[in-house]
């Protein structure tokens, strides 16, 4: 029991090494919300050409650029696309690491969350956009006012669970250095040789958050079932 | 208003219209009938090019939109309104927004303009008390009746109907006709393919006989019905009325 102890004391409380996660903790947040920003941005503009294309035949060239993007980026391993993004793309450049980060992670996300809202926006009764285009609404209005409000609905918590993901993903940040949840507690090891303990408590905050988030996805989706019945 | 000329369209080689040909006036009602698949609702898809034309020529108040660039077009649809067989309400509006969405997104009418204008509407199809609630809280019946309050909100210069009771129950058929009738009688334009037959007799001004792609007869409703002319028209006559 007091090996026990000492092993925590050792781990958690000597030399503040508990600021190794929280700090970590903190990194990982960051980049998770503003690769999560910068994923929703592009993955609607790139639902948007792709269903635009798809519907009117418009856009030829803007779509044959994001099916080049949707294929990359689904094709290659994140962490590719994060080492090539540091090492290759901003290999010369002086650059805070955080900023790769949510820049790999959220054009990475991008992709996943442009095939769910075009999903979405296929979901929706092709009578909707008639509907539409019959008022004198073109197609950027019948999108934005009648498609997109319904199909955002519908696609909500895939959304949320697109969050999730991108939560746990980012933990091959420590690849490039950057001191994220994960890497904070391989840093604890590793000046430890306590192995156990610190990545235990990775584990578990990360757990902590996805459960968290999980039930707010659930809580979401009972009430958009609720205002379904009317 | 509306004239049709040599108008053809196929879908992937087949060919649904073969050549149509007809002038459609102001206050003109006119009636278009027909067996499944002789084309009648890709002709009304056609009029407001929902469906692009193969070849021929669309002109509406004398202006041709058969190629007309999309802010024409879009310009012209806003004076054409269109009721659809399942109605197509926006289920994520309240009626009073499904009404007013599109005079106040077109910038067309203020907010106040547009709800004063929705009212009169609703109360036209007798709706006044459902403008808060939502499309899945009304019947197939009272669906229809929004929808062409929607239309109508527009301010248009006709209404396409595409078999506007085809989906009702039919105890909710008589509350739609009723509708449309009237609107007949206040001078609106309206084309209207349907199988109430009823409906064509009493409320047409010309009804037209649709048959694989092309009119195959045309007459005032009298006439059209007690002495058809075409053998295909008798025939389709004795298997409805």
């Amino acid at each position: 029991m007091d090996e026990f102890l000492q092993k925590l004391y050792d781990t958690f409380i000597y030399d503040d090494r508990w600021k190794y996660l929280t700090n970590g903790l903190k990194t990982t947040l960051i980049i998770t919300f503003f690769a999560v920003l910068l994923g929703m941005v592009l993955g609607f503009l790139v639902a948007f050409v792709r269903s635009t294309h798809d519907k009117t035949g418009k856009l030829k060239v803007l779509n044959f650029f994001a099916k080049i993007y949707l294929t990359v980026i689904r094709g290659t391993p994140v962490m590719v696309q994060l080492l090539i993004i540091y090492y290759v793309i901003f290999a010369s450049v002086r650059i805070d690491k955080i900023v790769v980060g949510v820049l790999a992670f959220g054009i990475n996300s991008g992709a996943y969350v442009a095939e769910i809202v075009r999903s979405g926006i296929m979901s929706i009764d092709p009578g909707q956009f008639e509907a539409g285009a019959s008022l004198g609404l073109n197609y950027p209005r019948t999108m934005l006012y009648i498609i997109m409000p319904q199909a955002f609905k519908n696609i909500l918590p895939a959304l949320a669970n697109e969050c999730i993901v991108l939560l746990k993903e980012t933990s091959v940040a420590g690849y490039i250095a950057l001191e994220d949840l994960t890497k904070g507690g391989d840093i604890i090891r590793s000046v430890t040789y306590e192995a156990f303990l610190p990545l235990i408590a990775v584990a578990l905050i990360y757990l902590i958050l996805v459960v968290g988030l999980s039930s707010l996805v659930a809580k979401l989706e009972r009430r958009l079932k609720k205002s379904d019945r009317g | 208003m509306i004239e049709v000329n040599e108008l053809r369209k196929s879908f992937n080689g087949t060919e649904i219209l073969k050549g149509i040909t007809t002038n459609i006036e102001k206050n003109e009602k006119v009636v278009i009938i027909g067996p499944s698949g002789s084309g009648k609702s890709t002709f009304l898809r056609c009029l407001n090019r929902l469906e692009q034309p193969t070849s021929g020529t669309i002109t509406f108040e004398g202006v041709d939109i058969t190629n007309a660039p999309e802010k024409q077009l879009y310009k012209v649809r806003e004076k054409m309104g269109m009721v659809f067989q399942h109605f197509h309400l926006f289920p994520h509006l309240t009626i009073q927004k499904n009404l007013t969405l599109a005079p106040v997104k077109l910038g067309l009418m203020t907010k106040d303009e547009a709800d004063e204008k929705a009212n009169e509407m609703l109360n036209k199809v007798g709706l006044a008390h459902k403008s808060h609630d939502y499309p899945s809280q009304l019947s197939g019946g009272q669906k229809q009746r929004i929808a062409i309050a929607r239309s109508l909100v527009m301010n248009p210069d006709v209404i396409l109907f595409d078999e506007p009771t085809s989906a009702l129950d039919p105890e909710m058929v008589g509350e739609v006709l009723r509708i449309m009738k009237q609107l007949a009688e206040e001078g609106m334009t309206m084309i209207v393919v349907t199988h109430e037959m009823g409906f064509a007799r009493e409320v047409a001004s010309r009804v037209l006989f649709m048959e694989d792609g092309l009119i195959e007869e045309e007459n005032e409703p009298n006439e059209f019905f007690t002495s058809p002319k075409s053998p295909r028209l008798q025939s389709f006559l004795s298997k409805v009325l």
